[in-house]
């Protein structure tokens, strides 16, 4: 196959949208699949929300399909959602053409991720229709309940959940090697590491984190379905259920909760970290200003990622585990908020004295941080061993891992797409629709998750389909929950917009030309918008500096892309750790 | 320059919801106030630079917007403002640790002289067990447990044979005597949870948990389920009441032992 044809990509329907393996196309696929499936999540939680606001007001929601919600919503948003569109999603489009690769190194392998992943959701959603429905163990699916008796869907629900998830963990093993090992060798010459956007190592090291944690669930998940198919014990002791004896005996409830948590943990930085690095791109891009500290940010990225596999027992202070564990994992924890609070300096410390720009990404952008500032803050309260055990299993858990891992990840998403919609389409998305977007999600999240710190201070226990007759709850808590759950449906019908922006913009958008934003980064100095298969053309591009050279003193642009050679950026001093040759 | 205003807004209307919030802890009911004080600080603390951060991006904002003509500074890095961040940073880590560990540490070593009370968790229904005249719980076992021996106790345990058994979900403890809670379940997770106790801890079965406490207020208080334990979790009800000794004694003598029911 000679270069040419290499670069003009396959031709047929087919095998350029369906059976595709341009990073670009997977790219779109996993985000659109994990757009969809999100939706799902969203319209239960707000399902869950008018059981919660007006309880008995509907009739089909009753206490199994409730609890089908809270788990479905919690495992989809996590799992399905948010791990799904940062790596395939975004991971997917940006490493290749923000490090200067034509692609993945692995493109087969790359396409495999994608339609893996799509079976693991197809099976999951199956599970809405099997006899027993979704199983109702709550997203952390603890046993024994997971798979006993009283639990919703311990029949065929929790298989289906179970195995939908070990295929997953195939599809984001795949997808893992190949961002890793695109970063680590298919850099474009002069991209050194610390030259990459912080996208790229947010992503990057999300994706090493990935292939450490997700065997742990990976191992719980085969071992719960022996114990539920087979009738192994690993996770089950002798039990009475429901006053039959069962055959189990010798497993252990605590040790799935300490492999699930082993995941568990670090996934909220798998989380987090692709937002952490998308958040520094758009405030730097629309700030007009280098990211402040860079080389800080990099290993703050990094402490993050490897303190992450020594917090996770802080899920599990009331869990029954040895209490002298408590010591260590609540001074692993408390450490971990210094690298995230640099982070969150440096980000503000990027705003100060640039040039900001509010654009629909730098709405998001900013909403992040301080989304992200409450919900780091209040991790702080249940990370400090003491302290977690009165609001442990409470409402303010939920205000806090919803406030963390919830809105702000999904603001950055937000922000990203409004960012990057351009490149990936040619055209912008339409800027009156996404500021109603924003406003309403921002506002809207901190109507519904501020109000609910103090249910949980009050000890309103959370996973709980009604309160009524709890004495020590007032009644003005269910006014409030009224008020939480009309924020929700108000936040959810506002997506709508978002998804007829998406839509709608894709052929009205305005024309945004190759770099609308003015970046400096590699993915705006495509040849074509959007990049063509094999991206870059006859010839790759050449780094020569680093990713911010916004506002460079003494050069005539507000910033220099990454691929203009050192001479041309007139009196360019870049960070002091950058060779000038 | 709106999105300046609403952080503004967000930070005011915060401070203000919580001091006119009606919804707060619940009257402490136990000698765990060092938890309360904790949380405090850990709020005075969190909340001062929540307010701090919000406030300072409003003012970045404000001043520097986009204006015609206006350019960002070049500031790559500036290694003693982060040195001091960092170190600012780790001071306040440290405040909120150091109480926090202090506090755990007594909340970890039960008093020599706690009494001790087995509470017994299954769907979804609680029942406690206290030992008998011999100061001593009978030793349990899972393959035991028959529907006129719910706690699983060995008969052939003498130890057993006068612990005194309740079968309904209403607890009764001694005013201002430290107690130790042993937890058992037979069945599934579930967690033994009092509000105004603040302490609370899962049921695991398999294993026996626990954590102490001394009831410091005569009362009656619920008993809830914190962890996610099937269909009627949220409606897995029970009290405690904590009253004065010679109450609690005859409230005692009136349940039976294990060797009256069998």
């Amino acid at each position: 196959m000679s270069d040419d044809d290499l670069h003009a990509g396959p031709h047929g329907f087919w095998t350029r949208y369906v059976w595709s393996q341009d990073h670009k196309v997977i790219a779109i696929q996993y985000g659109l699949t994990a757009i969809a499936i999100g939706l799902v999540a969203l319209v239960l939680s707000n399902l869950m929300r008018l059981q919660l606001g007006f309880p008995g007001a509907f009739a089909f929601i009753d206490p199994a399909s409730y609890y089908q919600y809270v788990t479905m919503h919690g495992m989809i948003m996590v799992v399905y959602l948010l791990t799904a569109l940062f790596l395939g999603g975004f991971g997917n489009y940006l490493i290749p053409l923000m490090v200067g690769a034509r692609d993945m190194v692995f493109p087969f392998l790359n396409m495999l991720s994608y339609w893996i992943y799509l079976l693991a959701v197809l099976v999951l959603v199956a599970s809405f229709f099997v006899p027993g429905g979704p199983t109702g163990a709550g997203w952390t699916l603890y046993p024994p309940q997971a798979i006993l008796p009283g639990t919703p869907g311990t029949e065929w629900g929790i298989v289906l959940m179970l195995v939908s998830l070990v295929i997953f963990i195939v599809a984001a093993t795949m997808g893992g090697l190949n961002y890793v090992t695109t970063v680590l060798q298919a850099r474009t010459h002069g991209m050194t590491l610390l030259r990459m956007p912080l996208t790229v190592w947010g992503i990057f090291v999300a994706s090493i984190l990935a292939l450490f944690a997700f065997p742990a669930l990976f191992v719980s998940g085969v071992m719960m379905l022996c114990d539920k198919l087979l009738g192994t014990s690993f996770f089950m002791p002798a039990i009475v259920s429901m006053g039959q004896p069962l055959a189990h005996a010798g497993g252990s409830p605590v040790l799935f909760q300490h492999l699930f948590w082993f995941f568990g943990h670090p996934e909220v930085y798998i989380v987090a970290l692709p937002a952490f690095g998308i958040i520094s791109d758009l405030i730097s891009t629309h700030a007009r200003k280098n990211i402040f500290g860079y080389r800080m940010m990099v290993w703050a990225i990094v402490a993050i990622g490897g303190l992450s596999f020594v917090v996770w027992a802080h899920h599990m202070y009331v869990s029954g585990m040895n209490p002298y564990f408590g010591y260590f994992f609540a001074t692993t924890t408390l450490i971990i908020a210094v690298p995230t609070a640099i982070k969150v300096y440096n980000w503000t410390l990027t705003l100060w004295r640039g040039d900001i720009h509010l654009t629909v990404p730098m709405l998001f952008a900013i909403g992040f941080i301080s989304t992200f500032v409450i919900g780091g803050l209040t991790g702080l309260f249940l990370g400090n061993v003491s302290v977690d055990i009165p609001l442990s299993d409470t409402y303010f858990v939920v205000a806090h891992f919803h406030m963390v891992m919830g809105v702000s990840p999904v603001l950055a998403v937000f922000g990203g797409l409004y960012h990057w919609y351009p490149k990936i389409t040619g055209r912008l998305l339409d800027e009156r629709l996404g500021k109603l977007h924003f406003w309403v999600t921002f506002l809207g999240t901190y109507a519904i998750y501020m109000p609910m710190h103090y249910l949980g201070f009050l000890g309103m226990p959370r996973r709980y389909y009604a309160y009524e007759g709890y004495e020590f709850i007032p009644a003005s808590a269910q006014d409030l929950n009224a008020f939480i759950t009309v924020a929700a449906l108000v936040v959810g019908v506002v997506q709508l917009v978002f998804l007829f922006n998406l839509a709608w913009s894709l052929r009205h958008g305005r024309h945004a030309g190759a770099n609308p934003w003015g970046a400096t980064t590699l993915e705006w100095q495509t040849p074509d918008t959007p990049p063509r298969h094999g991206n870059w053309g006859a010839a790759l591009p050449e780094v020569h500096r680093w990713a911010y050279d916004y506002s460079v003193p003494g050069a005539a642009r507000d910033f220099i892309p990454q691929n203009v050679p050192q001479e041309a950026g007139v009196g360019a001093e870049g960070p002091a750790w950058e060779g000038h040759a | 320059m709106a999105l300046a205003i609403a952080l503004v807004v967000i930070v005011v209307a915060t401070v203000v919801f919580h001091f006119a919030s009606p919804w707060w802890f619940t009257p402490i009911a136990s000698n765990w106030g060092l938890l309360d004080d904790t949380i405090l600080i850990t709020l005075a603390i969190t909340g001062a630079v929540f307010v701090a951060v919000n406030l300072f991006i409003a003012v970045a904002i404000v001043r520097f917007r986009h204006r015609a003509g206006h350019r960002a500074a070049f500031e790559p890095e500036n290694r003693r403002l982060e040195g001091r961040l960092t170190l600012l940073t780790t001071a306040g880590i440290v405040a909120m640790l150091a109480p926090g560990l202090y506090v755990y540490s007594q909340m970890i070593a039960a008093p020599a002289d706690a009494a001790q009370v087995e509470v017994l968790g299954q769907q979804w229904q609680w029942r406690f067990r206290f030992a008998g005249t011999d100061g001593r719980l009978g030793r349990t076992d899972v393959r035991h447990v028959s529907a006129d021996n719910p706690f699983g106790l060995n008969a052939d345990d003498p130890h057993g044979r006068d612990d005194v058994l309740v079968a309904s979900p209403e607890l009764h403890l001694p005013l201002d005597r430290p107690v130790t809670l042993l937890l058992r379940s037979h069945d599934v997770l579930h967690n033994f949870y009092v509000p105004q106790f603040r302490v609370k801890m899962d049921l695991v079965p398999g294993l026996v948990s626990r954590f102490w406490l001394t009831p410091t207020r005569a009362g009656r208080f619920e008993i809830l389920c914190a962890e996610l334990c099937g269909l009627a979790h949220y409606n897995m009800r029970g009290h405690v009441v904590v009253e004065d000794e010679a109450a609690f004694r005859a409230w005692l003598a009136a349940q039976p032992t294990f060797a009256a029911v069998r």
